[in-house]
């Protein structure tokens, strides 16, 4: 069987905001779910300057470990009001904000127990194609100890980078695009 | 909760095997990646379960008007009344439906609704250039607009981009969010645009830019042109049935 050609990548821009936000972009969950977060940070570039035109999207399971997607194999669960995605432009201060749960736990190839965890996509003017990475918590220590993509990862990357700081109404999670902090991006 | 563990649990995988398709973060013709890519390897990350699933969108996020950029105003916009069509398949030729596509372009002029688009050609009050639609049962999706305008930009002397349509798709999984441009055929400012020729593959270069179509253009009412958009697949199950 022939396989096509995929769509090659290309830069979001800088007009994004035009096609790109949704009034609710940035609620994962409605207001007043129990148990409900903020996850807030700022996008930095390598001169360590905050980036005002990045915008943030994130997925994760529910606070069950389910998702919303029939391409789970265990099935898809919805939950009240949870669209596990979020979507956030950055601000003038290169701020974003996503109001979300933390995820549960999930079940990995061969019985391992990945962590909470909450994948995001960047994009932004000058990233030619997304970067990806991780969201973990810094309150979930002995799980984040367990976690196989932690584990897994090379001697050089800051596993730090990864761990969202437990906040008064939710977690900060800072992202470096390059840099001394640079954040750990992945290949998916 | 979910923490029992589940050796059986079977994902589906989407391999990375074609190689030329995606820019290099670090392009040094696009002065803009200089801050921007990161300085260290990208550490592959293993395809679980956030990877292989993803959002389901549309309903109630798809409004009648937003696959016509031409009747979201008053008055109709200025412009060359285009017709962009075609389908949404994964590299396994399978048609992908349901998938919600978003696309935002300049005017025709070449003038983005945005406060900072400082580019001075006009605004046109009936125009934005936002759309979204969902993929049908065969994974069809249909925009009706202008034809944008080139527009320069500050990248390198006398620098322009080529008219294109930017798009945005979730496809199913995480693994096949792609956000990229259509461009049209023959365009002579391909040659100089570095976002464009960031592409490392002549042939995966060409797969951004739509083609005109007879079929979609209508007589004294619109140009038709069509673009397929092809992302990553999931490889073939083990399980499938042997042919007889």
């Amino acid at each position: 069987m022939s396989r096509l050609g995929v769509t090659p990548s290309q830069t979001v821009g800088p007009f994004f905001t035009i096609g790109l936000t949704w009034d609710d972009g940035n609620q994962v969950v409605p207001a007043g779910t129990p148990g409900e977060v903020w996850i807030r940070g700022v996008v930095y570039d390598g001169a360590g300057d905050p980036i005002p035109d990045a915008v943030i999207e994130t997925w994760q399971a529910n606070q069950d470990g389910r998702f919303p997607s029939a391409d789970d194999p265990r099935g898809a669960v919805e939950s009240d009001g949870f669209r596990g995605l979020g979507r956030s432009g950055t601000d003038r201060d290169g701020r974003y904000q996503i109001r979300t749960v933390k995820p549960g736990p999930l079940p990995a190839p061969g019985g391992a127990i990945e962590a909470p965890h909450i994948d995001v996509t960047v994009l932004a003017r000058g990233l030619l194609a997304r970067l990806v990475t991780r969201i973990y918590f810094s309150d979930e220590q002995a799980a984040n100890e367990s976690d196989p993509v932690l584990a897994a990862l090379p001697p050089n990357a800051d596993a730090r980078s990864l761990i969202a700081v437990a906040q008064e109404d939710g977690y900060r999670f800072d992202i470096h695009l390059q840099g001394e902090q640079e954040t750990v991006f992945f290949e998916v | 909760m979910t923490e029992q563990s589940t050796p059986d649990l079977i994902l589906p995988c989407y391999p990375r095997d074609q190689v030329g398709v995606d820019p290099p973060l670090d392009y040094r013709g696009y002065g803009s990646t200089q801050l921007r890519h990161p300085l260290k390897p990208l550490v592959v990350l293993p395809q679980m379960l956030t990877e292989v699933t993803g959002p389901v969108l549309g309903e109630g996020r798809v409004g009648p008007t937003d696959n016509d950029l031409t009747v979201q105003h008053e008055g109709e916009p200025i412009g060359q009344r285009i017709q962009v069509s075609g389908r949404l398949l994964d590299s396994d030729g399978r048609a992908i439906p349901n998938a919600l596509v978003e696309v935002w372009q300049a005017n025709a002029s070449g003038r983005y609704k945005h406060g900072n688009d400082d580019w001075p050609a006009p605004l046109d009050p009936n125009f934005t250039g936002a759309g979204r639609c969902l993929t049908d049962s065969e994974g069809r999706y249909r925009f009706v607009t202008i034809r944008p305008g080139a527009y320069p930009w500050k990248n390198h002397p006398n620098a322009w981009r080529p008219a294109h349509i930017h798009f945005s798709l979730f496809g199913r999984a995480f693994t096949q969010r792609l956000v990229t441009q259509m461009y049209f055929p023959a365009d002579p400012l391909f040659s100089q645009d570095p976002i464009f020729n960031s592409v490392p593959d002549p042939k995966a270069r060409e797969r951004m830019i739509s083609s005109f179509d007879w079929d979609t253009t209508e007589d004294h009412w619109q140009l038709g042109y069509t673009w397929d958009i092809v992302l990553r697949g999931p490889e073939a199950t083990v399980f499938e049935e042997p042919h007889a």
